[in-house]
């Protein structure tokens, strides 16, 4: 290592904090507009044009704000816990490819890595709660490490189901390929430039999408800070700036799933037939490179939406409700997929196969779910009695005779008004 | 309000050595729908016993309208059960009426009943938009807002107020509505009945929803009489009763409506029927509006009101229950006694029998589908 | 004996009426409020003296409620019986109060309104108990909604009930001095400190 690439990294992370800065920042915008416009209400809109400039206000104030630490609260894990939940955030982008072979680093162990890191997140919530010292940060610390531990497990079987596509542990394998040996043939595997992950393995898909949700603690798993019960779990007792680097945090991680998403299932940066032949022939490797980095952002940038259009939308799932839908329901779909893939692997069948059976299994787990849980049948529960048919209260009169004045002479003496 | 020997701390151990937690769910929570403060002894997620504290807003209402004329009274029940206020006022100029055996003149009967209603309408629609936000679904709120304020300012239009009415009066109203009063009741009704829809679509089948609420806070048709629970909370347990049909009150005797009866006794059921209910509401008031015709709206009485010596109850159903009043005249112009019978206050007693045996997150959804106004609860 | 008023009109304080005495000797008659009994209202009355006679019991009218008038240590054997005789089925319990007649009687008179859903009848049972000894049998064992209401009359009359659960205080603070539900607290004049 020279003294350049020294340098070089260090550029790298430095543009890449910057940069994600911006991006993450911009994330609070998105939201709060599509929140505010699925609520039929503007959003912000004051500060700057269509309020673009809100989240610098915010970042402005929460820095400003005073910063109180309760008093039996432990300083050091106090202090800490914003760091243990921020930083492994940052570093997850380090491997995301933006290009061709364009990452802040190019690792070979990509997926492994991202593993690894994303499981610090969960000690950083715990020693949130636990140094707040007060019993609501303590129940949603609690809450937050048994929902991120059990999440972890669906999504790292899902991505070692991708690793097994591509044979590799690279982020660059997964979009662009990997070419390997098997015995004496040459193998191509195709990556997501070719056909994205998500026709062919769907329920990788939807279990990456649902564990990722429940790994960013977001509707409808955001149980462990729900506002209506524990008002706020482990980040209850936090203010000022260390609520702003929590606050940080989890934006940056809901950008990290999203831009995770895409990676992993919906092409990254390659587009779907190569630029040159949409924007014309003679386009330099940088303009390439651009516009495949635009197009993984703006890709991102959807499913960060579809993220937030899910938030306004469904109310939120009890602990244990969350704890059983993930040992019971995602934990065996998704070593059904491990399976599945291994298997079409093993005997070289076409790659179609994969979504031939994941599909018919996802729409039978679905209704089988719905029916087992009733929520079809409910409504039946509910009977409405009508007086007219008798079954309710006092015998009716004879409605189809009633005046504007009342209903005349036909119940003795209780007619109308009073009572 | 207690801190007494009813409270309890965290030294409270069990039998396997581990010690319960007391979480306080204080007067100031968003979940706790007012001033009101829960105790809750849980072992882990689970309550096993939940103490209410109650008092917070208790402003002497009762011993107040002692002091205060028949007329002014009228005011004072508006702030009683400040969602829905036209049916307090109802049942309070009710009983005066009852007392002085005075009617209203029908037009006035079917006016007052249009706008309770509407009132129920609205206190629903605040009871889909706070119960759904307490279980994390932040948008029907804003939906169940939005269709609230048009019913709002049509109370605006007739009474000139959107919220605390003072428009009925003993012996009728106390003034006539406008003329476009029909059409834009009309007009409204098939607004709301999109607005209905649209928080039908958005939760009642909702997997989550169904999941957070099924089975949550059963009580059986029996320990709901015996508890002396009303309305919604009571139907979803099985029992029929509703005092507009079982003791007609108004001119509801006239009406041809429904009243929906749960089976379960849950809080589903306890918020699937105040949905269909809301929509037998729009009913009442369509077939209200087809027999609205031109006449007095103030009976022929002495402006203020002096009942002679007795006493009364009366009372109607609130879009919470049965709320009813009791007052004993001497013959004045003040009552000499007059007592509330508030159905939140009732409905709160059985708090903690739904709630033991369930987790914290329960008991805010089981708060909820009680649909408590601390203004009643505490007078 | 539905309500008092009928001897003393005027010079009894009602309310907090201002007017003086009037110098006539004959003091103006207070009209009561007609008694309108309905069908099933007037054949509860008139089964009321033969089921519970032995009870000591006084039936009378208030317009569309059969009242039954019982003394304070026979109220719980009424109670039950009415609510466990199918025939009568009071099994919902809307409302308790307590009206201090204190001035008047120098008695606190509780006031139970009772509602039968199966016999769709409905009736009041009054009992009076001295200001003295304001004490008189709990109903929480016949119908667990009293409890709250016997709670509240509790804490805002200072009426004792015996075999409540819990009489710890509901409405008012803890520190609470006063019972300011009777008719003796003043509304306005009193100092808080």
């Amino acid at each position: 290592m020279s003294f350049t690439d020294i340098l070089l990294a260090f550029a790298g992370i430095l543009g890449m904090f910057i940069a994600l800065s911006v991006g993450v920042l911009s994330l609070t915008w998105l939201e709060r507009k599509t929140l505010a416009r699925i609520q039929q209400r503007a959003g912000p809109s004051v500060v700057g044009p269509h309020g673009l400039l809100q989240p610098v206000a915010d970042a402005i104030k929460l820095t400003t704000k005073e910063d109180i630490i309760p008093a039996y609260a432990d300083k050091l894990l106090f202090w800490m816990a914003p760091v243990f939940v921020a930083i492994p955030a940052f570093m997850i982008w380090l491997a995301i490819p933006f290009g061709d072979g364009i990452a802040v680093r190019v690792l070979d162990l990509g997926l492994l890595y991202l593993v690894a890191i994303s499981g610090i997140g969960v000690v950083g919530l715990l020693m949130g709660g636990w140094a707040s010292s007060s019993r609501y940060s303590m129940l949603g610390g609690l809450r937050a490490a048994a929902q991120l531990v059990s999440y972890e497990i669906p999504i790292v079987i899902v991505i070692l189901s991708i690793a097994a596509l591509v044979q590799s542990l690279s982020l660059d394998a997964v979009i662009s390929g990997n070419t390997i040996t098997v015995g004496d043939s040459i193998r191509d595997l195709p990556g997501q430039g070719t056909i994205p992950f998500a026709f062919i393995m769907p329920m990788g898909l939807v279990i990456f999408v649902i564990a990722g949700l429940a790994e960013l603690g977001r509707t409808p798993f955001d149980i462990h800070h729900a506002e209506s019960e524990v008002v706020g779990g482990p980040f209850v007792e936090y203010s000022g700036a260390h609520w702003a680097v929590f606050f940080l945090a989890e934006y940056l991680n809901t950008f990290v799933i999203s831009a995770l998403i895409v990676v992993l299932f919906f092409g990254g940066w390659s587009w779907p037939s190569p630029p040159e032949s949409l924007f014309g022939n003679d386009l330099s490797n940088t303009t390439t490179n651009v516009l495949g980095g635009v197009w993984f952002m703006l890709k991102t940038y959807f499913v960060a939406t579809l993220i937030f259009w899910v938030r306004a939308t469904y109310p939120r799932l009890r602990i244990d409700q969350l704890m059983s839908f993930a040992w019971k329901a995602l934990i065996p779909l998704s070593f059904g997929n491990l399976v599945l893939v291994a298997v079409v692997l093993f005997y070289d069948w076409p790659l179609w196969v994969m979504p031939a059976v994941s599909v018919p299994v996802l729409i039978f787990v679905a209704t089988f779910v719905q029916r087992t849980r009733g929520a079809r049948g409910r409504p039946q529960t509910v009977r409405i009695l009508r007086r007219s048919a008798g079954e309710i209260g006092l015998p009716v009169p004879d409605l189809a005779n009633r005046t504007p004045a009342g209903v005349i002479n036909q119940v003795s003496g209780e007619g109308q008004a009073g009572d | 309000m207690t801190d007494s020997a009813s409270t309890f701390t965290d030294q409270t151990s069990s039998d396997d050595g581990t010690v319960d937690m007391m979480v306080n769910m204080g007067p100031q929570h968003p979940a706790t729908h007012g001033v009101f403060r829960m105790q809750l002894r849980v072992d882990g997620e689970m309550v096993k016993d939940l103490i209410p504290h109650i008092g917070y807003l208790h402003r002497g209402s009762e011993k107040l309208c002692e002091y205060e004329l028949y007329s002014q009274i009228i005011t004072l029940f508006d702030r009683l059960d400040y969602i829905s206020n036209f049916n307090n006022e109802l049942v309070i100029v009710s009983a005066v009426e009852k007392l002085m055996d005075v009617e209203a003149p029908p037009r006035a009967e079917l006016i007052r009943m249009i706008l309770c209603e509407l009132n129920r309408i609205a206190s629903h629609m605040l009871f889909y938009g706070t119960f759904a936000i307490d279980m994390g679904a932040i948008t029907p709120v804003l939906y169940n807002f939005r269709d609230r304020e048009k019913i709002q300012s049509l109370f605006e239009s007739v009474s000139g107020a959107r919220m605390m009415h003072n428009y009925f009066r003993v012996g009728g109203l106390k003034q006539d509505v406008n003329d476009d009063f029909s059409s834009r009741v009309l007009t409204l009704c098939d607004e709301l009945e999109k607005g209905i829809d649209e928080t039908d679509r958005l939760l009642t089948s909702n997997e989550i929803f169904v999941e957070r609420t099924s089975g949550i806070g059963v009580i059986s048709g029996e320990d709901a009489l015996d508890w002396g629970l009303s309305g919604p909370v009571l139907r979803a347990s099985g029992v029929p009763y509703d005092v507009r049909v079982d003791e007609p009150y108004s001119r509801y005797d006239e009406m041809d409506f429904g009243v929906p009866v749960g089976s379960a006794g849950d809080s589903w059921n306890r918020f699937y029927l105040r949905i269909l209910e809301a929509r037998e509401s729009i009913s009442i008031i369509r077939q209200s509006i087809a027999l609205l015709e031109p006449g007095d709206t103030m009976a022929q009485i002495r402006r203020i009101a002096r009942p002679p010596a007795g006493e009364a109850y009366a009372h109607c159903e609130n879009p919470r229950g049965d709320l009813g009043v009791y007052i004993v005249s001497d013959g004045g112009e003040r009552p000499y006694r007059l007592k509330v019978r508030p159905p939140s206050f009732c409905n709160l007693q059985a708090l903690k029998d739904l709630t033991v045996g369930h987790y914290i997150a329960d008991a805010v959804v089981i708060l909820g589908t009680l649909d408590i106004v601390l203004g009643e609860v505490d007078r | 004996m539905t309500t008092e008023g009928s001897s003393s009109g005027a010079t009894e304080s009602d309310g907090k009426a201002k007017k003086p005495a009037p110098q006539k000797r004959r003091e103006p008659e207070v009209a009561r409020a007609a008694v309108a009994l309905p069908p099933e209202g007037v054949a509860l009355a008139e089964r009321l003296p033969g089921a519970f006679g032995s009870h000591g019991i006084e039936v009378d009218a208030a317009i569309d409620e059969v009242v039954c008038i019982v003394p304070a240590d026979r109220l719980i054997d009424l109670c039950r019986q009415l609510k466990d005789d199918p025939s009568f089925g009071f099994t919902y319990l809307r409302l308790l109060t307590v009206v201090d007649y204190v001035e008047q009687d120098g008695e606190f008179e509780l006031v139970y309104h009772l509602f039968s859903l199966a016999n769709h009848h409905k009736m009041m049972v009054k009992t009076r108990i001295p200001e003295r000894r304001a004490s008189v049998p709990s109903v929480t064992g016949v119908w667990r909604g009293a409890n709250w209401y016997e709670r509240e009359m509790h804490d805002l009359f200072g009426v004792d009930f015996e075999g409540h659960p819990d009489l710890s205080p509901l409405m008012l603070p803890d520190d609470f001095e006063g019972f300011p539900g009777r008719k003796s607290y003043p509304l306005n004049d009193y100092e808080e400190w």
